[in-house]
């Protein structure tokens, strides 16, 4: 057992263009030890080419990025051993069992458990004898899991983990991911779901057009848009319309978004927002159709800060 | 510095699992076996692989078997002359009337008719641009000169070459041995990469400490644990139904084999190293074998394309190794004879192999 590498993650002024596309745009991050950190962001928003250069598949064109206390450029041999890595889309060889692929990547590494330990510890105990191309949605991302953790890593990047996946397995995933966090160890983790980032996520940076445009603690995040609940109404028809304007007026709240027939109000307090709402349509005389309310969310943070939901295209 | 394991509670399973030699958990090893096992596990593969070249070198071998010298049928039109055809055992006579005679002559029912000329001459009728007319012409005018009372003035014998290694068989199995090396090297490089390459399972290798050039080397290794087997199952086959002849040194036949195989593996390797769809190596696969298929000498021999084409038929890897592999068992060569030919498929080999290292695209 080799002794784990401390240190985190630094990046500094990433810049990276494809032909006419800007990927990276000058970017920041630290990513401390022992934290679970999100980057978070639509399609398209650079997170995969971040990755990528931090796990030395991408190279940069201008910018540095130093991890577990190394660099590419002198340490790459050394810093491979240390970093476990899922990539977004990556089959695994159909024809091979699970067993005859970790026992492949655990070949790779100086360290590390035995194929057999990382396979309990994914709980494909099972689906040890099973040839890949067999496997579930689910059991297949456990399995790349199973080739990121084989080498111990200190350092494990998961680009997309639950992308595609059903509720369970996806909580199957977060368990193993979270038991990993538990072991003191570093994640970098790119996904588009908010839950996901909510739970695992110690901080998250969000991005978008290769920059961060906001960095915090999920609690942070969400207090810096100044709201914590959000009010979605529905109301009026063509004969008796409903006046937005007055609705601003109302007490506590920040602001008002319209989107597809619905109103969203960003309020501060619920319990005087929701009262004031309906008095005020009642005073409008407009029947109310529809009413939800939630507590603010990263989604509000990303909708409130690129006018853009995270999952657009 | 902490130290931190992961919590493991398959510990007591671990411990049951016997543990293995050093080299057997090498990266080299295992990448070699998981290339093997997906090779094995591909039936397509191994039809193509194992069974066609059986299949076809049956299919010829039956097709071009070496026959009795055929009886070539003819007619006369009287009975004279067909008594004097009736003396030549290679001939089958038929007395027809000359209507049906000549029906029989134009559909190509008897090579030739005979039929009475002016003076007691004879006329042959027939089709001089076919070989069995100019045959049946030969025989049937020898036959009724020697009627005539002609006597031969010099006398003759004759001696037959049937033996094995002269037969077409024996021609055919070192050139499907060739074509079975290369097409077996490049198909088995090109689409594997390609498609590791496609559902980026490439990148993700690439993503661990495996040493790159183990990555290619694996793939040269599992050739030759196959190669035995392909070898064996050709040479094998030609050997047991057909005597094929084996005349020169089996461990000389080994090497030639061993490194037909690399080259041909390098040529693959340049093949795969850039495409990204299987379609598009395909189409390069097709486009590099398919003229070596044609003009290598694998079912006749190259010798006949122009004299002008010969030195570039020459440098091409396959006819280079078929020529090898037949001088070997046909003749019996030594390897200092096969030097030309080694030559070339080394010039291959490490052309390829250095342009593949140079322009391999790693994900």
């Amino acid at each position: 057992m080799t002794t784990a590498l401390r240190g985190g993650l630094h990046v500094r002024n990433l810049r990276k263009a494809y032909k006419d596309v800007l990927a990276v745009d000058g970017l920041n991050l630290e990513v401390q030890a022992g934290e679970c950190f999100g980057l978070l962001g639509p399609n398209g928003a650079g997170k995969t080419t971040t990755i990528e250069i931090c796990e030395g598949l991408n190279s940069a064109d201008s910018g540095e990025v130093e991890m577990l206390g190394m660099r590419w450029d002198s340490d790459a041999g050394r810093l491979r051993q240390h970093l476990g890595i899922q990539l977004q889309d990556t089959q695994l060889a159909d024809k091979l069992t699970v067993f005859e692929t970790v026992r492949l990547f655990r070949s790779f590494y100086n360290a590390g458990p035995t194929a057999a330990e990382v396979i309990g510890l994914v709980q494909l105990d099972e689906k040890r004898n099973a040839r890949v191309g067999k496997l579930s949605g689910g059991q297949k991302q456990r399995l790349a899991m199973a080739c990121a953790l084989v080498g111990d890593p200190d350092f494990l990047f998961l680009d997309e983990p639950t992308t595609g996946l059903d509720p369970q397995a996806r909580r199957q995933l977060w368990d193993l991911i979270e038991e990993f966090k538990a072991s003191g160890r570093t994640i970098l983790l790119t996904t588009h779901y908010m839950d996901e980032a909510e739970r695992l996520c110690d901080r998250i940076a969000i991005m978008d057009h290769g920059k961060v445009i906001a960095l915090g603690t999920p609690r942070e995040l969400i207090a810096s848009i100044g709201v914590e609940h959000v009010v979605e109404f529905s109301a009026g028809n063509s004969s008796q319309p409903l006046a937005v304007p007055p609705l601003r007026q109302i007490e506590g709240v920040r602001e008002v978004r319209g989107e597809n027939g619905t109103v969203q109000l960003l309020v501060t307090e619920l319990h005087r927002a929701v009262p004031a709402l309906l008095h005020e349509l009642n005073r409008q005389g407009v029947p109310l159709t529809e009413l939800r309310t939630h507590s603010a969310s990263l989604e509000d943070v990303f909708v409130t800060l690129t006018g853009r939901h995270l999952r657009d295209e | 510095m902490s130290e931190v394991i992961i919590p493991d509670p398959r510990a007591a399973e671990a411990a049951r699992t016997p543990p293995r030699a050093d080299w057997a958990e090498h990266p080299l090893m295992r990448l070699t076996q998981v290339r093997f096992l997906e090779f094995i596990r591909e039936p397509e593969a191994l039809f193509w692989v194992f069974i066609f070249p059986i299949l076809l070198a049956a299919g010829l071998g039956i097709a071009f078997r070496n026959r009795p010298a055929d009886v070539l049928k003819v007619a006369a039109v009287t009975p004279q002359l067909t008594q004097s055809l009736r003396q030549e055992k290679l001939l089958d006579v038929a007395e027809l009337p000359a209507a049906a005679a000549d029906a029989a002559l134009r559909n190509g029912k008897v090579a030739l008719l005979a039929v009475p000329g002016p003076n007691g001459s004879v006329v042959y009728r027939y089709d001089d641009t076919n070989p069995e007319g100019r045959t049946a012409r030969i025989l049937a005018d020898r036959a009724i000169q020697r009627a005539a009372g002609r006597v031969d003035p010099v006398a003759s014998s004759n001696q037959f070459m049937r033996e094995p290694g002269s037969r077409y068989i024996d021609f055919l199995i070192p050139g499907l041995l060739g074509m079975n090396l290369m097409g077996s090297a490049i198909w088995g490089m090109g689409f594997a990469i390609v498609d590791a390459r496609r559902k980026n399972l490439m990148k993700r290798l690439v993503a661990t400490p495996m040493p790159r050039h183990y990555y290619l080397l694996s793939f040269l290794l599992s050739r030759l644990v196959l190669l035995v087997v392909e070898v064996g199952v050709v040479l094998g086959f030609g050997t047991i139904v057909f005597g094929v002849p084996l005349r020169g040194s089996p461990l000389d036949l080994v090497l030639l084999c061993v490194l037909g195989s690399l080259s041909f593996s390098a040529l693959g390797l340049l093949i795969a190293s850039r495409a990204r769809t299987i379609e598009a190596a395909s189409g390069l696969m097709n486009s590099v074998m398919m003229p070596m298929w044609i003009v290598s000498g694998v079912f006749f021999s190259a010798q006949r394309f122009p004299d002008i084409v010969q030195p570039v038929i020459k440098a091409l890897p396959l006819t280079a190794a078929i020529d090898a592999l037949r001088m070997n068992m046909l003749q019996g060569a030594s390897l200092a004879q096969v030097t030309p030919q080694m030559g070339v498929l080394a010039g291959w080999l490490v052309v390829c192999f250095g342009l593949a290292l140079k322009l391999f695209r790693w994900r």
